[in-house]
C-alpha cells in the first residue's frame, strides 16, 4: 500500500511537473519576446554608434510622427556562410540609418530586425516566425537561395511582401509577393557565356564548379546551355563539392590537358582563392572568369592578391567604383565595421532603398495591415525605377526578376576595374 | 482510478504515464492555440518537435536497447525524406493530400528501413564499434549521393543521371524532382502538429510494444550478455537485424515528417550531416540511454533552447553549450544523482510525515 502511494504520488509529482513546465514554457516566451525587443533598441544603438540614429530610434519609440515600419531581416549571422549574411545586414543597417536620419520613409521611422537562419531552412523558417511575432511588416531576405524559397512559402501563405536581396534561384520568386535584388542564377550563367563568345575571350573554355552548392551548379547549367550558341567549346568541367574544396590540382590539370584558354569559376572566393593559388604553383597560366561569387578575393586573408591580377568577373557591384552613391557607402562601410563591403552588403543596401522606393509609391502607412502592404508593394515593384549600388535604372517585372545590366571588371593592380 | 492503477504492473504504468505526457502536451498546445496564446514561433516548431522527438525514440532503441552506436540517423532520416518527397512531388496534382500523404510515408518507413537492413547485413555480424564507424560513413554517403543525383520524370519515363541536370534529355512538359545539389523543391506540406503527434504516439506505441516483446527481451539479452543470449539459442544476428531496421524504419517516418514541413529539401551538413546524427544522439544521452519518454523531452528541450535564446543573438551558441554541459552533469554526475536522491527521500518523508499528522 505504502508503495502504491509513493508510486501514485510520483506520477502526481511527474504530471505537475509536466504542467509547470507547460506554464513556465510561456512565461519564458513572453520573457524572450520582450528580451529579443529590448536587445534590438540596444542591437540599434550599438550598431549605429552615433548618437543621431540611436536619437532618431529613440524619437521612433516614444514619439513617432507616422510611426514605425517595421522590417525583418533573415541570413545566416553564424556558420560557414556567416560572411554573406552578416554583410547584408551591415548594408540594410546602413541604408535603414540613412533613411531614419533624412525623415524615414512616409513619415514613419524604419526599424530593421535581423535574425539568423545559420543557413538551415528550418531555422529560416524559425526566424520569419520570430520576426513575424515581433511584428514585422515587410521581409528583407532570405540571403541565400534555398532559405529563401522555404520562407517564400510562408509568406506566400501569410501574404507578406518579401524582398530577397540576394535569393538567386529560380524559385525564390516563385510567388507574386516575392521579389530580388540580384541577377537569378541563370541570368548570371548566360550572361557569362554571351560575354566570353562576343568579346572572343577564348575558344576553349574550361570550368571548375562547386556541384554541391545551388548558386554554383545553377550557374553552370545554364553556362553550358548558351555555351552551345556561342563561338567557344566546353573542353572540360571540373566539379568538387562542399566535403572536399581544398585541393584542385586534378580540375587543374584536367582543365590544363585539355588546352583551355580560360578557366571560368562559378564559384565563392574562398575557393577560387585556392584554385588560384595552385594553378600558380602548377604553372597554369590561363585567363580566369568568374560571376559575383568572386567578389571579395582580394580581401582574402594570406592570399597573394597579385595572383588574382588580370581575373575578370561579372558583378553587379564594385567596391572601387567612382560614383558618389558607392564611394560614399564604402566609406560608411568601412567606417562602422572596419572592411570593405562586398556584392552582399550592396544588395542588402539597395533591398532597403527599393522598399522605401515602393512603400513611397505605394503609400504604405503604419497602421496598413501586411496583407494591404504586401498588394500594394507588390504593384508598386512593377511601377519603380531605383538607382542602386548594384545597377542604374533597376526595373522589376511582375515575376520578380529584376531588370539591370552585368557589369564586367577584371583586377588590375590590386584593384577592380571596369571594362 | 487508485485501484486501478495499482493493479496494472509497472512497465505498464510507466508508458501510460509516457502516451498520457505526450497526449497531454498535444491537448494543451491546442488549447493554447485556438484561445491564442502561441506565439508564432512556437507553432512553427511544433512539427520540428515532433521529428526530433520521434528520430530521437528511434535512435534510443538503437543505442539504449540494442546497446549499439549508431551516428548516421540523420543519414536514414535524409533517405526518408528525399524518397517520400520526391514521391509527393510527383503526384502533387494527381493525388488528394491525405492517402498521398500515407502512401509516402510508408515509401519513406520502407526505404530507410531497406537501407538500415543493407547496412545492417554486414555489421551487425562483428562485435566492437563498427556499427557507429559505417553509420557515420553512411550517412555522409547518402549526403553525397544525393547532392550528386538529378532524377526527372516525363512522358517517356523517369530519368536519371549523376552528372547535370542537362544530361537528363528531358521532354518539354518533364518535371525535375531532385535537382542536385538544389534539391527537391515545391514539395507540398503536408506536415502539421496533428500528424506529428499521430506518428510520435505510433512511434511510442511499435517502440515501447517492441521493448516488452519477446524479441525486444531476446534483444535486451544480446545487450546485457551476448555469450549468455547465444548460449540459450537466440540468434544474435538476426534480433540485432531486426531492432536496427526497425529503428532506421522509424528514423525514415521522421525525414518524411521534415521534408513535408518545409517547401525546399536541401542534403546539407547542417540537416542531414554528421553533426545532425550527434544532436540526435546527443537527445538520447541527455533524456537516458533506454529511457524513451526522457528521448521526447530532451528532444522538444534542445530543439526549442536554442529558438528561446534568440534573444542573446550571438551569446546564444555559447549559452546553448553550457547549458547542454550543466544537463549533462545534473543526469549523470555520480554526486548529483546521488544528491537528488537523497534530495527526493526527504522531500518524500516530509511528505508523508505531513499527511500522517494530517
Amino acid at each position: 500500500m505504502k508503495k502504491k502511494m509513493v508510486s501514485l504520488m510520483l506520477a502526481g509529482a511527474m504530471m505537475a511537473a509536466l504542467l509547470a513546465g507547460c506554464g513556465s514554457d510561456g512565461a519564458a516566451d513572453g520573457a524572450a519576446e520582450t528580451e529579443t525587443e529590448t536587445t534590438e533598441t540596444a542591437d540599434t544603438t550599438e550598431a549605429a554608434d552615433t548618437t543621431e540614429a540611436a536619437d532618431a530610434a529613440d524619437a521612433g519609440d516614444t514619439a513617432a510622427a507616422g510611426g514605425t515600419f517595421k522590417i525583418g531581416g533573415i541570413g545566416p549571422l553564424t556558420g560557414g556562410a556567416a560572411v554573406y549574411g552578416v554583410a547584408a545586414k551591415n548594408g540594410s543597417q546602413i541604408a535603414v540609418d540613412e533613411i531614419n536620419e533624412a525623415g524615414g520613409i512616409n513619415g514613419m521611422t524604419v526599424e530593421l530586425n535581423f535574425q539568423d537562419d545559420e543557413l538551415d531552412a528550418e531555422k529560416s523558417v524559425n526566424a520569419y516566425n520570430v520576426l513575424k511575432d515581433w511584428g514585422a511588416q515587410v521581409i528583407d531576405g532570405s540571403v541565400t537561395s534555398a532559405c529563401s524559397i522555404a520562407v517564400s512559402e510562408k509568406t506566400y501563405q501569410d501574404k507578406v511582401f518579401q524582398l530577397t536581396p540576394s535569393g538567386s534561384a529560380v524559385d525564390c520568386v516563385q510567388y507574386d509577393n516575392a521579389f530580388r535584388i540580384c541577377f537569378s542564377d541563370p541570368n548570371q550563367g548566360i550572361a557569362s557565356a554571351q560575354y566570353i563568345g562576343e568579346n572572343g575571350l577564348a575558344s576553349k573554355v574550361a570550368v571548375i564548379y562547386d556541384s554541391s552548392d545551388v548558386y554554383s551548379s545553377g550557374i553552370y547549367e545554364k553556362f553550358a546551355q548558351e555555351a552551345a550558341n556561342q563561338p567557344f567549346e566546353i573542353v572540360a568541367a571540373g566539379a568538387f563539392t562542399a566535403d572536399n574544396k581544398t585541393d584542385f590540382s586534378v580540375q587543374l590539370q584536367q582543365a590544363k590537358d585539355a588546352g583551355a584558354e580560360l578557366v571560368f569559376l562559378p564559384i565563392y572566393y574562398t575557393e577560387a582563392s585556392l584554385i588560384l593559388t595552385q594553378a600558380d604553383s602548377m604553372g597554369f597560366d590561363v585567363q580566369f572568369f568568374g560571376c559575383d561569387g568572386l567578389d571579395g578575393i582580394l580581401g582574402v586573408e594570406n592570399f597573394d592578391a597579385s595572383l588574382a591580377e588580370g581575373v575578370m568577373l561579372l558583378t553587379p557591384f564594385a567596391a572601387d567604383a567612382t560614383d558618389d552613391l558607392t564611394v560614399n557607402f564604402v566609406a560608411e562601410y568601412n567606417d562602422r565595421f572596419g572592411e570593405t563591403p562586398n556584392q552582399f552588403a550592396a544588395d542588402g543596401y539597395d533591398t532597403i532603398y527599393t522598399i522605401k522606393a515602393a512603400a513611397e509609391k505605394a503609400g504604405i502607412t503604419a497602421d496598413m495591415s501586411n496583407e494591404e502592404i504586401c498588394a500594394a508593394l507588390s504593384q508598386a515593384m512593377t511601377e519603380i525605377t531605383v538607382d542602386g549600388l548594384t545597377g542604374d535604372g533597376i526595373t522589376w517585372d511582375a515575376s520578380g526578376e529584376p531588370a539591370k545590366a552585368p557589369k564586367a571588371v577584371v583586377i588590375k593592380d590590386g584593384a577592380y576595374a571596369a571594362m | 482510478m487508485k485501484t486501478k492503477a495499482g493493479r496494472l504492473n509497472k512497465t505498464t504504468k510507466n508508458d501510460l504515464i509516457t502516451y498520457g505526457m505526450v497526449i497531454l502536451a498535444y491537448i494543451i498546445v491546442q488549447i493554447l492555440v485556438s484561445t491564442g496564446h502561441v506565439s508564432s514561433l512556437i507553432q512553427g516548431l511544433l512539427v520540428p518537435f515532433c521529428t526530433y522527438a520521434i528520430v530521437a525514440v528511434a535512435l534510443n532503441l538503437t543505442v539504449g536497447i540494442l546497446g549499439e552506436l549508431s551516428i548516421g540517423h540523420a543519414g536514414f532520416m535524409c533517405v526518408g525524406a528525399f524518397t517520400s518527397a520526391v514521391f509527393s512531388l510527383a503526384f502533387k496534382q494527381t493525388m488528394p493530400a491525405g492517402p498521398r500523404f500515407l502512401i509516402a510515408l510508408l515509401i519513406g518507413a520502407a526505404s530507410a528501413a531497406l537501407v538500415g537492413f543493407l547496412v545492417g547485413i554486414p555489421v551487425l555480424r562483428l562485435r566492437g564499434d563498427y556499427l557507429a564507424i559505417v553509420t557515420l560513413a553512411f550517412g555522409e554517403i547518402i549526403k553525397n549521393i544525393v547532392n550528386a543525383l538529378y532524377l526527372g520524370v516525363d512522358s517517356q519515363g523517369i530519368h536519371f543521371t549523376m552528372k547535370d541536370a542537362l544530361s537528363l534529355n528531358m521532354e518539354e512538359d518533364g518535371l525535375v524532382l531532385i535537382k542536385g545539389a538544389q534539391g527537391v523543391t515545391g514539395t507540398p506540406n503536408d506536415s502539421n502538429f496533428t500528424v506529428g503527434v499521430v506518428l510520435l504516439i505510433v512511434t511510442l506505441v511499435i517502440v515501447l510494444n517492441f521493448i516488452h516483446s519477446r524479441t525486444g527481451r531476446a534483444v535486451m539479452a544480446i545487450r546485457d550478455n551476448r555469450i549468455a543470449a547465444e548460449s540459450i539459442g537466440i540468434n544474435v544476428t538476426k534480433y540485432k537485424l531486426i531492432a536496427f531496421t526497425l529503428s532506421a524504419s522509424l528514423a525514415g517516418v521522421a525525414g518524411v515528417l521534415y521534408a513535408h514541413n518545409l517547401s525546399t529539401l536541401n542534403a546539407l551538413p547542417k540537416n542531414f550531416g554528421y553533426n545532425m546524427s550527434i544532436l540526435i544522439l546527443v537527445f538520447v544521452v541527455l533524456g537516458g540511454i533506454g529511457n524513451i519518454r526522457g528521448s521526447i523531452i530532451a528532444a522538444v528541450l534542445l530543439t526549442l533552447l536554442p529558438e528561446v535564446l534568440r534573444g542573446l543573438s550571438d551569446y546564444r551558441m555559447l549559452i546553448y553549450s553550457v547549458v547542454l554541459i550543466a544537463m549533462m552533469i545534473f543526469n549523470w554526475s555520480p554526486n548529483v544523482i546521488f544528491f537528488r536522491k537523497r534530495l527526493q527521500q526527504r522531500l518524500t518523508a516530509g511528505k508523508k510525515t505531513g499527511k500522517e499528522e494530517a
